[in-house]
C-alpha cells in the first residue's frame, strides 16, 4: 500500500506504509526497534511502579503500607521486570537494532525475520510475566535462589521462570543477528579498525548474550523441573547442591550486568567525541576494552557467593579476578575523559547524560571493588550498600546511557528535534533525583540496614526519607522525556540529516532514513570519529 | 543456503544411534557402577551431543571461519564454567579441615 503521493526523496521508513499490519509484519530493523521501544517503555513503567511502592513502604520504619509477603513480591517483580524486560533489551534491541545496520552501512540486519521473531518472543514472555503479576505474583527474589524457590515458595515461580526462559531466547536471537551482521555486512572499506565504538560494544554484548543466556535458560528449566517433578538437582535432601544453582545462575547473571552496561558505554563513546569535537582518545584501547570486559566478565561470578559457603580458596581466586574487570572499565573512563581534554565541549542534552554516566558509573564501579574485597564484602553482603552499588551501575550507568542515546539519535529516529531546554532540565532532574535516591543507600548499607525487609529500626528513617524523596524526583525526570518525545513527533522542529555535525554512517543518510537506509551503498575511506574533518553544525540545532 | 550435503541414510543412521545410546543410558542406570555411575552417563551424553553437533548441525562439513570460531568459543566458555566451578568444589574439603 505504498503511497504514491510522496516523492521518492521524501519517502522514509515511517511513511512508506501505514496501518497496524505494516508494523506487526515488518522486517525493517528500524520499525522493529520502535516496536521494542514501545514494549520496553511499558515494562519500564510497570517496574518503576513497583519501585515507587517499595520506596513508599520504606518511608516509615513500620511495615504499614503493604504486608511483608506483598513486599517480597514487589521487590522480586521490580527486579525481574526491570532486568529481563527493560534493561537487557533496552539499548541493544532499541538503539542497537536501529543503528547497527546503519553504522555498518547495511540495508538491514543479517536475518530480518529472526529479528521480528525476537520481538514476538519478548512480547510472549512479557504476556506470561504480566499474567504472573496479575494472578498473584512471585516472591523468590529476582535471583530464584534454591531451595526457597523450589521447595518453599508458594507463589508463581514456575510461570515467572518460564517467562524469563522465553525472554532469554529473544536476547539470544538479537545477539546472533548482531554478530553475523557485524562480521558479514560491513560496507566496502569499513574495516574492523574503522568501526564505530558503538559497534564494538554491541559485538562484545552479543558474545555475552550468545554464550551466557543458554546457561540461564537451562538453570531456570532445572528449577522448574525440581519444583514440578521433585528432581534432586539443587535440593540437598534429595542429593542436590544449592550452591550449584548459584554457580549456574551467576555464570549468566553477572555477565548480564555487562549486557546492560557495555551498550551504554558504546553510546557514551559516540556522544563524547561528537560534543567535544575531537577524535576519541585511544580508539583501539576503548574497542579492545569492550571485548576484555565481555571475557573477564565471565570469570568473576562467584563474588556474589562469598558468604554462601564456597571454599575460601575459590573465594580468593574470584576476588582477584573481580579486580581484573576494573582495568578495562577504567581504561574506558580515562579515555573518555582524555577525549574531552582540550576539546570544544558543548553541553547539549546527550552530553549531559554522557557526563552523568561517567560520574555515576565510576562511583558504581569503585564501590564494586569494595564488594570484590573479601573482608568488606562479608560486612556489607545483603545490605543496602549492594543495592546502591548495582543501581549506580544499572540505573546510573545503563539507564543514563539509554536516555543519552535516545536523545542523541532521536532526530535520526523521528526526524524531529525535541525541546532542548526541557531535555537539559530532565537530564539534570534525573541526575539529582538519582543521587538523592541511591547515595543515602550506600550509608544505610554501611550502617547495616539489610536488603529485602519491609520494616527497619527507626534510626534509619532520615536516610530512607531522603531516598524516597529522591525516587519521586527521579520519576519526574523519567516521565518528562516520554512526554516531550511524543510531543516532538508532531510539533518538534524538523531535523536535517546531521543536526549535531556527528561522524558515522548513520548521519550520512536522511532523517528519518529511507527503508533501505542508504540510497546507495556507502564506501568508507576515512577513520572513525574524524571530527577534525567535520565542521561543527553552523546552524545551532536546538537552541544551544 | 547451501543444499543438504548428507544423505537421508546417514541422518536415519545417526538418529538410530542416538536412540540406542538413550536406551543404553537408561539400562546402565539400573546397574550400580559405584563412582562410575556419573562418568558413564556423562560419556554417553557427550557422545550424543557430539553426534548432533557434527552431523545434524553440519559442523563436520562447515568451512566457514565464523562457524568454527563460534564452536571454539563455545567450548572455551564451557571450560570456564566447569573449571572455575571446580575451583570451588575441588577445594571445599581443604577449607573445612
Amino acid at each position: 500500500m505504498a503511497s504514491t503521493a510522496i516523492p521518492v526523496e521524501r519517502e522514509h521508513y515511517l511513511n512508506t506504509d501505514y496501518g497496524i499490519r505494516s508494523w506487526l509484519f515488518t522486517t525493517d530493523h528500524k520499525r522493529i526497534a520502535l516496536l521494542y521501544l514501545v514494549t520496553i517503555t511499558v515494562f519500564f513503567f510497570i517496574g518503576g511502579f513497583f519501585a515507587l511502592l517499595i520506596r513508599l513502604e520504606l518511608l516509615t520504619p513500620a511495615g504499614d503500607l503493604v504486608l511483608a509477603d506483598t513486599y517480597n513480591k514487589l521487590f522480586t517483580m521490580h527486579g525481574q521486570v526491570m532486568i529481563f524486560f527493560f534493561l537487557i533489551p533496552s539499548i541493544p534491541a532499541v538503539l542497537g537494532n536501529f543503528l547497527v545496520p546503519m553504522m555498518v552501512g547495511a540495508k538491514d540486519l543479517a536475518f530480518p525475520r529472526i529479528n521480528l521473531l525476537s520481538w514476538y518472543l519478548l512480547v510472549a514472555a512479557g504476556i506470561v510475566m504480566l499474567h504472573t503479576i496479575i494472578t498473584g505474583g512471585v516472591d523468590s527474589g529476582w535471583t530464584f535462589y534454591t531451595p526457597f524457590s523450589t521447595a518453599f515458595s508458594n507463589t508463581k515461580v514456575i510461570e515467572a521462570g518460564l517467562a524469563i526462559f522465553i525472554a532469554g531466547f529473544s536476547s539470544i536471537l538479537t545477539g546472533l543477528n548482531f554478530v553475523v551482521t557485524i562480521h558479514r555486512m560491513r560496507a566496502p572499506g569499513l574495516t574492523w579498525s574503522r568501526l564505530p565504538l558503538f559497534i564494538w560494544a554491541h559485538y562484545a554484548t552479543s558474545i555475552i548474550q550468545l554464550l551466557g543466556t543458554p546457561v540461564l535458560a537451562i538453570t531456570l528449566l532445572l528449577v522448574v523441573f525440581e519444583r514440578a517433578f521433585h528432581l534432586g538437582i539443587f535440593d540437598p535432601t534429595r542429593g542436590g547442591d544449592p550452591l550449584l544453582f548459584q554457580h549456574l545462575f551467576w555464570f549468566y547473571s553477572h555477565p548480564a550486568v555487562y549486557i546492560m552496561i557495555l551498550p551504554a558505554m558504546g553510546v557514551v563513546a559516540e556522544i563524547i567525541p561528537c560534543f567535544s569535537r575531537k577524535r576519541i582518545f585511544g580508539y583501539s584501547a576503548v574497542a579492545m576494552s569492550s571485548i576484555a570486559i565481555a571475557v573477564f566478565g565471565f570469570l568473576v561470578w562467584a563474588h556474589h557467593m562469598f558468604v554462601a559457603g564456597i571454599s575460601l580458596y575459590s573465594a580468593m581466586i574470584f576476588s582477584i579476578l573481580s579486580y581484573l574487570v576494573a582495568v578495562p572499565s577504567a581504561i574506558k573512563v580515562f579515555n573518555w575523559t582524555a577525549t574531552m581534554y582540550k576539546g570544544s565541549i558543548h553541553f547539549d542534552t546527550p552530553m549531559l547524560y554522557a557526563m552523568g554516566f561517567i560520574g555515576l558509573f565510576t562511583m558504581g564501579g569503585l564501590t564494586g571493588l569494595f564488594l570484590a574485597a573479601l573482608g568488606i564484602d562479608v560486612h556489607v553482603t545483603d545490605t543496602y550498600f549492594v543495592i546502591a552499588h548495582f543501581h549506580y551501575i544499572m540505573v546510573g550507568g545503563a539507564v543514563m546511557g539509554y536516555l543519552g542515546g535516545l536523545h542523541f539519535w532521536w532526530p535520526k529516529i523521528s526526524g524531529r528535534l525535541y525541546p532542548e531546554w526541557l531535555g537539559k532540565f530532565a537530564a539534570l532532574t534525573v541526575f539529582l533525583g538519582f543521587n538523592l535516591t541511591f547515595f543515602p543507600q550506600f550509608i544505610l548499607g554501611y550502617l547495616g540496614m539489610p536488603r529485602r525487609y519491609w520494616e527497619y529500626p527507626p534510626e534509619f528513617q532520615v536516610l530512607n526519607v531522603l531516598s524516597t524523596a529522591g525516587s519521586t524526583i527521579l520519576a519526574v525526570g523519567y516521565v518528562l522525556p516520554m512526554i516531550y518525545f511524543l510531543w516532538s513527533m508532531r510539533y518538534g522542529k524538523i531535523a536535517d540529516a546531521n543536526p549535531w555535525g556527528a561522524a558515522g554512517l548513520e548521519w550520512k543518510t536522511a532523517s528519518p532514513p529511507p527503508t533501505d537506509n542508504f540510497r546507495e551503498i556507502p564506501e568508507v575511506s576515512w577513520e572513525a570519529y574524524n571530527y577534525d574533518e567535520i565542521p561543527a553544525p553552523a546552524e545551532v540545532p536546538v537552541g544551544r | 543456503m547451501s543444499e543438504p550435503i548428507l544423505s537421508t541414510k546417514l541422518y536415519v543412521g545417526i538418529w538410530a544411534t542416538l536412540i540406542c545410546l538413550t536406551v543404553i543410558t537408561a539400562s546402565v542406570a539400573f546397574v550400580d557402577l559405584g563412582p562410575f555411575n556419573t562418568v558413564v552417563a556423562l560419556v554417553i551424553a557427550t557422545l550424543k551431543a557430539l553426534l548432533v553437533v557434527l552431523f545434524f548441525m553440519h559442523v563436520k562439513y562447515a568451512s566457514e571461519k565464523l562457524t568454527k570460531m563460534v564452536i571454539i568459543a563455545t567450548l572455551f566458555w564451557l571450560l570456564i564454567l566447569l573449571f572455575l566451578s571446580l575451583a570451588d568444589y575441588g577445594t571445599r574439603a581443604m577449607t573445612r579441615t
